[in-house]
């Protein structure tokens, strides 16, 4: 029997996209500068988490056309944005036919107490996530991917650590945390008591997980594969920079070679300014989008 | 029985520590392999699944076509699942890549359709041990070889296209055995390098 669209077929893709790089682009000319760079898929956006924070109002799912125009122009996988809860837009993007959606936070979330119930769809989602109890629950609703959230749009990689940190140290914890005190911990992280159980025993979470969010330099790309990222999502850092195909190429070969310093010595050389970036507490608290997701 | 086999798995991007988890599995050892001259530890090595544009430029910018084409050429023997099966094609149906381009065969690229089309099925495969028992083959966006040489034996197809193939020391899959709990095509691969290293 041929089965499409099973957890199998959706968290292979991800399987297939470990060690690689995954690239913000905004048009077909972008997405061909990222695949000649070696990226492993794009993420198509009418614009980059940057030029969204810097806009303001309401940002909501790309273009159609301009999705197209990019799956036009690249074999490699593309991926593309559906607000948190926009169930609609996910299935508009299913019809485009992309190969991956990312329920993200970056764009104006749809609802403020629901995500997409993605086991609806064949298409795979990623979601990202803060902590582990919200990693488990978008897996809980059928993610077939995680990228920790960091803070998109700023250049600095602060909250990408903190949340790859966090994240790990919790399936530490579970790890040594004896089965009858897995419920209270299931209660308190606000995540599905057999995920729990499940991580609790192998140690990891049972999909891929990425780094996302303020990757600006190669050595940020490696750093974040040394913390146990199994790949890295740049979204301004690349086309937010001063020469964008020599940065892209850098990423992606310190993310091959992350565990490398004099390959990373080598890379990071001349490569222009990196994207200007910002200071956490310079944006305010309530202007954090990591905080989006429920 | 020759001693324990040492299997690279080219780690430059890709589905690496499933083959390698495999390879243990199946009672050899597995390593993964970042730089050239670590080739020169294993009996056999594996060009795993991965986006095949990406492992190719990886491949041609740290010295890697080269040396895996001398080797092979001197009896290493070869395994590729999906981007690797790519990276092995003599010829592509469309597309410009950097490639070994050591295997007789056409691969057609993402031929099955996008990610919406991956798929899982029950393969009918020659060859392997217990051949009778179906093989539950897992497709990602995956190729299929178009035409094949006078030298390479088909060892399994999905709709009439070739999807498994091999040629002499060589072996290809179009599918993802890593992604399944079955051993048998890597076994099938860890018998062909204790043949072609105690010939």
């Amino acid at each position: 029997m041929v089965e499409k669209g099973t957890m199998r077929v959706k968290t292979g893709l991800a399987e297939m996209l470990k060690g690689g790089v995954i690239m913000d682009v905004t048009s077909p000319e972008q997405a061909k500068i990222a695949e000649e760079a070696g990226a492993v898929a794009v993420m198509a956006l009418e614009r980059v988490p940057a030029d969204i924070r810097a806009a303001g109002g309401v940002a909501r799912m790309a273009d159609p056309g301009v999705i197209e125009a990019i799956m036009e122009a690249v074999t490699i996988p593309v991926m593309a944005k559906a607000r948190i809860g926009h169930f609609v837009e996910a299935q508009i993007l299913e019809a485009l036919g992309v190969d991956y959606i990312d329920e993200s936070e970056v764009l104006t979330p749809a609802d403020e107490k629901h995500h997409i119930d993605k086991w609806r769809f064949t298409v795979p989602f990623v979601c990202g996530a803060i902590n582990l109890g919200e990693a488990l629950r978008r897996i809980a609703e059928g993610a077939a991917m995680i990228r920790t959230k960091g803070e998109a749009g700023t250049g600095n990689v602060v909250e990408a650590v903190r949340h790859m940190r966090t994240i790990n140290d919790e399936i530490r914890r579970l790890t040594v945390t004896p089965k009858d005190e897995l419920m209270a911990a299931a209660k308190e992280m606000a995540a599905p008591y057999d995920l729990v159980c499940w991580v609790a025993e192998q140690g990891r979470l049972p999909v891929v997980n990425f780094s996302a969010g303020g990757i600006a330099t190669p050595a940020d790309a490696a750093m974040m594969m040394q913390l146990g990222a199994d790949g890295v999502f740049v979204g301004s850092g690349i086309f937010k920079s001063e020469d964008p195909a020599a940065r892209a190429k850098a990423i992606v070969m310190a993310t091959t070679h992350y565990h490398d310093p004099k390959i990373l010595a080598e890379v990071s050389r001349g490569l222009g300014k990196a994207m200007a970036g910002k200071e956490i507490s310079e944006i305010g608290r309530e202007n954090l989008i990591q905080f989006r997701g429920w | 029985m020759m001693k324990k086999p040492t299997i690279g798995v080219l780690a430059l991007q890709g589905a690496v520590r499933e083959h390698v988890r495999m390879i243990e599995g199946c009672g050899a050892r597995g390593i993964m392999v970042k730089y050239p001259a670590e080739l020169h530890l294993c009996q056999g090595l594996i060009i795993p699944g991965g986006e095949s544009t990406a492992i190719g430029k990886l491949m041609q910018a740290h010295g890697f076509l080269d040396e895996i084409r001398s080797l092979v050429l001197a009896g290493m023997p070869l395994y590729g699942t999906c981007a690797g099966l790519i990276m092995m094609a003599s010829r592509l149906v469309e597309g410009d890549q950097p490639l070994l381009g050591l295997m007789d065969i056409t691969a057609r690229r993402n031929a099955f359709g996008r990610q919406v089309d991956s798929f899982e099925a029950d393969l009918s495969l020659r060859d392997v041990e217990e051949a009778e028992r179906p093989f539950r083959a897992v497709f990602i966006r995956a190729p299929w070889i178009e035409e094949v040489g006078r030298h390479v034996r088909v060892m399994g197809e999905f709709e009439g296209r070739p999807v498994i193939a091999r040629q002499d020391g060589m072996l290809v899959s179009a599918f993802h055995p890593e992604l399944t709990g079955d051993e048998r095509v890597h076994r099938y691969f860890l018998n062909m390098v204790e043949e072609l290293s105690g010939g």
